[in-house]
């Protein structure tokens, strides 16, 4: 017992083994191989069509997978509906932001918190002392994450009125306050200017550090992953193509075709 | 303190005055009628609010799950408690007719959450437009279900549940069923605010403002889908059953998509995603349609003229998505609406 016991937290956080996903005639992902330990900051980058967020999508369950197994902290995720994978501790955020705009800030945290609610529709309706005491946590909770990521001016706001990097920063926040083992970023850079872009690198940055996190993202702003990642995976009509330190990939040649077209002048 | 036990002295006091005016017969019958079916009409909007505006689907097929609470209640309440052509006579003491009388509508409403299964299963898969005419369909086939039962009168209906009252009213006279419809009605909104206030019914708000965001951050969508249809129809069925009993008489007719539609308007009317809004709308609906009585069958040429009126200058309804205390925020002091 205390055998598999050891075995599942030394298991890492993510692995993912020959992972194929077709759709129709199309391979969108053919033969992905990746193992991320706990505290690593890894990258996925590749031209537009690679086959990056479709890589998310099969970790996140929105897809079941063709062929290849993917594993979260040593569990099998096959079968799990997307729900399940997250209360096993993956969350992610999106491309374009998916904020619940008709919801204040603080709700939007509140909500995410269904996985660990520990009550259901009959609590809610008789609002036994057992619900009481849990709304009150979880609110308190919502509200500490709130003052953490220093937004809990914004928490009766709705998240549409505040500014785009803000929102950027409360989905990841949102992301967070299911305390995941895995945080995957699809595309945080997107849309924000070069500040913005700064104050993000030092928010992931910090994250890092502050939540004992794996992150692993998708972007392509290439200053931005060579300033944060550690590994960088680099895929292209979703083959692997190359894989590495950032200097290692930025150089290497075939880096250098998927992105510019081998016609050299 | 006024915040707190306002709710407390109101609701009592209303309900004594309706209760207390019927006993003296203050008010015709006339009136009281109209007042239960303002009730019953508050039960069936703020229902289907829950999946029209919290949930932001589209079900046009609510008055099928009324109809099987009505259905369900009546058979029940007069295989319990009545002499009848199909069921002989009584089961147990018309006596006991007086306590069991909220289980039966109960009872009915639970049916009435069951066959809501129809619709919440097709929902996980599908949405919008075609969730939309699988609610339609399922409407059809309750009543052409129930038309096709002769034992318990297809389309010609089922009566006898005067009966069942006037047994009520034989131990205890006292006006059973405005009682009722107010308990039922204030129990209606009672647990639909308590659902879409705390932090699990919030996640049926989360469905509707983006769904695949509410599943990622572990909203099980499928669950809290199947808890709204069934809550939402088994109150519709709560609905319908107090409506056989007041009425004395139930046929697949009145149960038909008209009804829903119309249930719909009350809906649109008061303002999606607002239970104050429902409420109004039901009352104001309800005083309409009695106002415009004397137009006959021309009341619903102005009703749905009213409404195109309406969707021009006003389309997110008298409240939109707000409650009361946000558009007169002096009510806080005396309830809090969220």
């Amino acid at each position: 017992m205390t055998k598999t016991q050891t075995k599942i937290s030394d298991a890492p956080v993510l692995e993912i083994r020959n992972l194929n996903q077709r759709f129709g005639g199309l391979t969108a992902v053919a033969d992905f191989n990746v193992r991320l330990q706990k505290n690593e900051l890894s990258g996925l980058i590749g031209p537009n069509g690679a086959g990056k967020t479709t890589i998310f999508n099969l970790v996140s369950g929105f897809y079941q997978p063709s062929e290849g197994e993917i594993f979260v902290a040593g569990q099998p995720t096959a079968g799990l509906k997307p729900h399940k994978i997250t209360a096993l501790g993956v969350a992610r955020t999106f491309q374009n932001i998916r904020l619940w705009n008709d919801m204040t800030v603080l709700d939007n945290i509140r909500v995410a918190q269904h996985y660990r609610l520990g009550y259901g529709f009959f609590h809610s309706i008789a609002r036994s002392r057992h619900y009481v005491q849990r709304e009150a946590e979880i609110a308190q909770e919502a509200a500490e994450l709130l003052e953490i990521f220093d937004l809990q001016r914004y928490a009766n706001e709705t998240p549409g009125n505040l500014p785009y990097g803000t929102q950027r920063k409360l989905e990841i926040a949102r992301a967070l306050s299911i305390h995941p083992q895995l945080l995957l970023l699809d595309e945080p850079a997107a849309g924000l200017n070069s500040s913005d872009i700064q104050e993000l690198i030092r928010l992931i940055r910090w994250i890092h550090t502050k939540f004992d996190v794996c992150i692993w993202m998708i972007e392509h702003h290439m200053d931005v992953m060579m300033e944060l990642c550690t590994q960088i995976k680099v895929i292209d009509f979703g083959q692997t193509i190359a894989e590495g330190v950032p200097e290692k990939v930025r150089n290497d040649p075939a880096v250098m075709t998927a992105y510019l077209g081998d016609d050299v002048i | 303190m006024l915040r707190r036990y306002s709710v407390h002295l109101i609701l009592p006091s209303l309900g004594g005055l309706l209760v207390y005016s019927a006993y003296e017969e203050l008010l015709g019958l006339y009136t009281l009628s109209v007042l239960m079916f303002m009730g019953v009409n508050i039960i069936l909007s703020s229902s289907l609010n829950l999946v029209n505006g919290y949930m932001g689907e589209f079900s046009c097929g609510h008055a099928g799950f009324m109809c099987v609470g009505a259905y369900v209640s009546s058979l029940l309440g007069v295989w319990l408690f009545a002499k009848d052509r199909v069921f002989g006579a009584p089961f147990l003491d018309p006596d006991y007719a007086i306590y069991a009388f909220p289980f039966i509508i109960l009872i009915g409403g639970i049916a009435a959450a069951i066959a809501g299964l129809l619709v919440a299963i097709p929902s996980y898969k599908t949405r919008g437009d075609y969730l939309a005419i699988i609610t339609i369909a399922a409407n059809y086939i309750i009543i052409s279900s129930i038309e096709n039962i002769g034992s318990i009168g297809g389309s010609r209906g089922f009566m006898g549940m005067k009966r069942v009252i006037g047994s009520m009213e034989d131990i205890a006279d006292l006006p059973w069923m405005p009682i009722w419809v107010f308990i039922f009605t204030v129990g209606t909104i009672w647990v639909l605010r308590r659902y879409v206030s705390s932090t699990f019914g919030k996640g049926v708000s989360a469905i509707c403002q983006d769904e695949v965001a509410a599943e990622i951050m572990s909203v099980n969508t499928n669950k809290m889908k199947t808890i709204s249809f069934m809550l939402s129809s088994g109150l519709a069925g709560i609905g319908g059953g107090l409506f056989a009993y007041i009425i004395g008489y139930v046929n697949p007719g009145s149960f038909t998509i008209l009804k829903s539609t119309e249930v719909l308007v009350m809906v649109y009317l008061g303002g999606m995603g607002s239970l104050s809004g429902s409420v109004l709308s039901a009352i104001l609906f309800t005083f309409l349609l009695e106002l415009l009585r004397p137009l006959g069958i021309f009341k619903w040429v102005i009703i749905p003229l009213m409404l195109v009126i309406m969707m021009q200058f006003r389309p997110e309804g008298i409240m939109g998505k707000r409650e009361l205390g946000d558009i007169f925020p002096r009510l806080k002091r005396f309830y809090r609406f969220k």
